[in-house]
């Protein structure tokens, strides 16, 4: 079921296939996402949701297909692009300051050479007051807590000014208020005609945060607006029968 | 035996020789440190490691090649040649042994490191017997006195080379080691960086193969950045010290070596390195030792502080309505937590030193009477600590990221509304809430004893 990919796609992914080491992680996985959507990424464990989003921003090699971003290659298009990695992938040790780490989002424009100048300091600074923790600008990294880490890397990607999204499990391990900090930053975005493509875990809260979702577990189950695929139906093929996760979901099915 | 003459002399560079050798070995040991601290964050300093070792048959096939070919086979660009392309190969089959097998860095180093080394060893004792093969031994431990000018000169020139390198991608360098895939993702060649990190370790260590020896160069990759770090948590200031620490490392090693004919430089500049470690690692004022059992020191205290002082509060709730400051029988105390008799004690005079209670009641009197300020701290105390209780139970879903404080914060991080309207929900006594959790009474911890 191959479909037609409109140049004007944020992001499209056509008959995408990646393996590491003889297994496929993921295969087959074909999509268009319109734009100005929170895309919300779900599946169970090991069902390829970061190896997705690392195929789509060229980290890992594509075994078959391709991935346009506004129907170019990534390459091309690479600077409508912002990244939010899991917060584990780093560490948190390293010495600089949050206003460092954002700064970094900035790079990329300023290029070779080029130390990071005032102009650069002001936009971390403005990236950091929108996630709400431009009083911990000089703190260093390590100083902060969970949820103030994932903010730092949310503003290094806002310091990016991108018009698609990439984030990884943004809410995993924050306290509430981080949550919903981090909720009320992608709606701003959306509304501001950005889209996000989020990988969460908490099916609980899918159908509120979320307007389109797409279903994955090596391949794509389905995608689609939310109030279309979020039923029983896709969860049951998505998850199988791991039970407690349904009645998770059916909960919040019922809520919706 | 060095009189105090040839000590002075000699730290002071005050002979031709001894300021070429120091001048080397402290131009060696800036750009080592400096270099050191990107291969240190880039978590790769075993590569350094396997690096250097992997040069030593490198110096001795091409000390064979250039005496078989008719030369005196000590030519040093020759043998630093030689060094580098086996060095290389070392590094590049340890990534090989990586990347192809399930194998671990560790494993795939140890490998790497040992047999480059076994063949250099047997290279060595092949090409031993030949004419001029007695300095080829420098080369493993070092050996700084027998620099000349030129050696000097080409190591300030690769010293410069380097330095300059690393300062000016100091960004993208930074990029890299903390976060390859978002480098990666907005675009910078990562494996081009870290290529270049490579050549410029490989670059330092093979100029400093000769003061410094193969065995103890990586010492002087890893050692100044890991002291560096003891000191502070901006990356720029590391780099400024680790390669200050690096040079005077150099220059101290390489002039105690002067001094003394046998020791060899290397050794002495490791060891100099290391005692300028322990030093930071003790003293270092972003995250030395001390300063660290001092923080904790100062926590434990504070944290006595506001126990004794609930304590008391909570007692004097017992005693009568509206709470007023009368004596405390001391046992009542001792009761209240979980202290020893000698804890109270120190506790007691710690108060005591800070006017919290009277003169002449403390450590060793039965009743305790608190002061005028020690009565208002209590209060004080009890207060934000019950509001800061009251705000976990009413708040719990915010809490956790909020209340890692001690009870001296609470307006602070919550702000005077919050404190305002949890105090609302605590009346009607609203100057100092009731406890929201169960106190034991003192009848029924009378009872008890």
């Amino acid at each position: 079921m191959l479909h037609e990919h409109p140049p004007d796609c944020p992001l499209s992914v056509h008959d995408l296939t990646v393996a590491y080491q003889r297994k496929p992680v993921i295969w087959d996985v074909d999509l268009n996402i319109p734009e100005g959507k929170l895309v919300g990424i779900v599946g169970p464990n090991g069902a390829g949701k970061s190896t997705l989003l690392k195929a789509c921003l060229d980290l890992i090699p594509k075994t078959s297909g391709w991935v346009n971003i506004y129907g170019e290659p990534y390459r091309a298009n690479r600077h409508l692009v912002g990244y939010v990695p899991q917060r584990e992938s780093v560490d948190w040790d390293f010495p600089v300051s949050a206003l460092d780490v954002v700064a970094m989002g900035t790079y990329r424009r300023l290029g070779w050479f080029r130390p990071v100048g005032k102009a650069e300091k002001a936009v971390a600074l403005e990236a950091l007051e929108k996630v709400g923790i431009a009083h911990l600008a000089g703190r260093q990294i390590s100083q902060l807590s969970g949820g103030q880490q994932q903010r730092v890397f949310l503003a290094r990607a806002l310091a990016q000014d991108a018009k698609v999204y990439f984030m990884d499990e943004p809410f995993a391990a924050v306290d509430a208020a981080t949550e919903q900090a981090i909720v009320t930053l992608l709606q701003e975005l959306r509304n501001s005609g950005r889209t996000c493509l989020v990988v969460h875990h908490d099916l609980a809260t899918v159908a509120q945060y979320f307007d389109w979702l797409i279903f994955l577990n090596l391949r794509v189950v389905a995608s689609g607006p939310t109030a279309e695929v979020f039923n029983d139906d896709n969860l049951r093929k998505t998850y199988g029968g791991k039970l407690s996760l349904l009645d998770h979901a059916a909960e919040a099915i019922r809520r919706s | 035996m060095p009189t105090l003459h040839d000590i002075l002399s000699t730290v002071l560079l005050q002979s031709y020789n001894t300021r070429i050798v120091v001048l080397g070995t402290a131009m060696l040991g800036l750009a080592s440190g400096i270099t050191g601290a990107f291969l240190l964050l880039r978590k790769r300093s075993l590569m350094g490691d396997a690096l250097s070792h992997a040069t030593f048959p490198g110096i001795g096939i091409a000390f064979a090649v250039m005496v078989s070919a008719g030369g005196s086979g000590k030519d040093l660009l020759g043998l630093l040649t030689g060094a580098t392309i086996s060095g290389v190969l070392g590094v590049l089959c340890m990534l090989a042994i990586r990347n192809t097998t399930r194998l671990r860095d560790d494993v795939a180093m140890g490998f790497a490191l040992s047999v480059f080394f076994g063949t250099g060893a047997a290279v060595y004792a092949m090409v031993q017997t030949k004419p001029g093969a007695a300095g080829l031994e420098s080369f493993i431990y070092g050996k700084a006195a027998s620099m000349v000018f030129s050696d000097v000169v080409m190591i300030s020139v690769v010293g410069i080379l380097v330095t300059g390198t690393a300062l000016l991608l100091l960004k993208e360098f930074m990029l890299l080691c903390f976060d390859e895939d978002f480098a990666a993702s907005t675009g910078w060649p990562v494996l081009r960086l870290d290529i270049l990190l490579l050549v410029l370790v490989t670059a330092v260590t093979v100029t400093g193969l000769q003061a410094v020896g193969l065995i103890l160069i990586i010492a002087f990759l890893i050692i100044p950045p890991t002291a560096a770090r003891f000191w502070t948590n901006s990356l720029r200031r590391m780099l400024v010290l680790s390669g200050a620490i690096g040079a005077m490392s150099g220059w101290l090693g390489a002039s105690v070596s002067a001094l003394f004919a046998n020791l060899p430089a290397g050794a002495l500049i490791v060891l100099t390195a290391a005692a300028i470690f322990l030093f930071s690692m003790l003293f270092g004022s972003a995250r030395g030792v001390i300063l660290k059992l001092l923080d904790q020191a100062k926590l434990q205290r504070r944290i006595g502080r506001q126990h004794l002082l609930r304590a008391a509060y909570e007692i004097l709730e017992t005693m009568g309505q509206p709470v007023s400051n009368q004596p405390i029988p001391r046992q009542e105390l001792l009761e209240h937590r979980s202290w020893s008799n000698a804890e109270l004690s120190r506790l007691l005079s710690q108060a005591r030193h800070e006017d919290h209670i009277e003169p002449g009641t403390g450590a060793d009197t039965s009743l305790i009477h608190l002061s005028e300020s020690g009565f208002g701290e209590a209060s004080r105390i009890t207060r934000n600590h019950r509001l800061w209780e009251l705000y976990l139970i009413t708040h719990a879903e915010i809490a956790p990221s909020h209340v890692d404080r001690d009870a001296d914060l609470v307006e602070h991080i919550l702000g005077a509304e919050m404190v305002r309207a949890l105090e609302a929900e605590l009346k009607p006594r609203p100057a100092i809430p009731s406890s929201p959790h169960r106190i034991p009474s003192r009848s029924s911890s009378s009872s008890a004893t």
